[in-house]
């Protein structure tokens, strides 16, 4: 049964992906590279992946499709067509594929046991990490225990593009006129005229917000985290700014608000491995925060999943209002 | 039956080529990024791919003990990678409207053109 819903699932991303290569019409194909990853998506949960499936869930077709579109608005809607031949292109991508399809040959067969990915490491996370972190979770005790430093890392890139972005496009603060209508981005005004949208965002934004926090503290148990919870909570506060306008969503998160937030989640990440070292542990080493060491690891993930969760948070705000703001004073 | 068991790393070659392909053969750079993003998207699949063990579950601790789990590993790798993907598009993103604001185009010829007549 697997293996057809696997084939089926193949087949259709491969056609979409067609679709996206094919179609130049832009808004089509942003939305067709959104079908493309609620697809994977669902790919990811047959492979047993399904925190990776929520985050591409959340990431891939909410707020990806939503910036695309954005910078989409800002430039072009149409693809214009190339003047030169597609051909010798369609060569390198043959020949590289070809080759690519030649490694394959070495690798070990789908979902065979004995491959030697799972021999080395895996075997102790998957056998000793209930024991040594403690959460049901193991993605969880992988992900901010065992490598803490990687996602440190990852957390400071994150926050890094956020500064990119809004490098790149400024942060207009604007006076917040009151309710005058001409200012700013009146597309997005106009969205609040219609009823049903109005209605249904009223109705589905608390129980976004709630679910995101859900995820946040759930993680330890099921699938969720830190940066799944993130994501949730600032497509919560988009979907605000879309049906009531920008200026309202600033009025609820403002760009200085965001701004602390991010470096505080990164820092509050930093501060638990410093605190790990003050109280005699190596950096990142949860163990040495309370007398008993899975307490110590239940503090540190707990703490840190949330710092990630308020920097996610908080750039992905950012980079949406930059867009958004920028859309704003250009049109 | 071999062929069944290469079949995803198959469809993922074939899903990062037509990525690669959108790349370097199109001159509009929303739709290299579209590329880009079903080349990264095709990545991940073949993590999580090498990552799945027959009969397995999730990795998610359940109370038999005899449970097979799939590897946590990629899942984790993976994770981090798809946020961090969405930054990283969107940093470029961002470039592209920077670009369109200077030259008025995004398309690659066009704007070579631009630059050529200065």
């Amino acid at each position: 049964m697997e293996v057809f819903i696997d084939i089926a699932l193949l087949t259709l991303l491969c056609i979409t992906a067609m679709a996206v290569v094919h179609i130049r019409k832009l808004f089509c194909a942003i939305m067709l590279l959104g079908i493309f990853s609620l697809l994977s998506a669902s790919m990811f949960v047959n492979m047993d992946a399904v925190d990776v499936a929520f985050t591409e869930a959340a990431v891939g077709t909410g707020i990806s499709t939503i910036l695309l579109l954005l910078g989409m608005s800002l430039t072009n809607t149409r693809e214009k067509r190339p003047h030169y031949q597609p051909l010798f292109s369609l060569v390198v991508v043959s020949i590289t594929g070809a080759v690519l399809v030649y490694g394959t040959m070495d690798l070990p067969a789908y979902g065979d046991p004995n491959a030697s990915i799972h021999h080395h490491v895996a075997q102790r996370y998957i056998k000793q990490s209930p024991l040594e972190v403690g959460p049901p979770n193991m993605v969880t005790s992988v992900l901010a225990s065992y490598r803490g430093y990687d996602t440190l890392g990852e957390t400071a890139v994150i926050l890094t593009a956020g500064m990119a972005l809004v490098a790149l496009l400024g942060m207009r603060r604007r006076k917040v006129l009151p309710m005058s209508s001409s200012s700013g981005c009146g597309d997005y005004h106009d969205m609040k005229d219609h009823l049903v949208l109005r209605i249904m965002a009223k109705i589905f934004i608390p129980l976004i917000l709630l679910f995101a926090l859900y995820v946040q503290f759930h993680g330890d148990y099921g699938p969720g985290g830190g940066f799944q919870a993130g994501v949730i909570f600032a497509s919560g506060i988009i979907l605000y700014a879309l049906i009531f306008g920008l200026e309202a969503a600033m009025k609820v998160v403002g760009y200085p608000v965001l701004r602390v937030l991010a470096a505080c989640g990164l820092l509050l990440y930093g501060g638990v491995g410093v605190a790990c070292m003050a109280l005699g542990g190596n950096f990142l080493d949860y163990n040495a925060l309370a007398h008993d060491p899975l307490h110590g690891q239940h503090l540190g993930i707990f703490l840190i999943e949330l710092g990630v969760g308020v920097t996610v948070f908080a750039i992905m705000v950012i980079m949406f209002y930059a867009f958004a703001s920028r859309r704003g004073h250009t049109a | 039956m071999n062929w069944v068991g290469h079949y995803n790393y198959w469809v993922v070659i074939f899903l990062m080529m037509s990525g690669f392909y959108v790349v370097i053969s199109r001159g509009n750079m929303i739709k290299k990024l579209l590329g880009l993003n079903i080349f990264s998207t095709s990545v991940f699949l073949l993590y999580i791919s090498m990552g799945k063990i027959h009969g397995g579950t999730a990795p998610i601790l359940t109370d038999n003990p005899n449970q097979v789990y799939s590897n946590p590993l990629p899942h984790v790798l993976i994770l981090t990678a798809i946020v961090v993907g969405v930054a990283t598009t969107a940093v470029g993103l961002a470039l592209v409207v920077r670009i369109q604001e200077r030259y008025g185009t995004i398309e690659e010829d066009e704007i070579r053109a631009k630059d050529d007549s200065l």
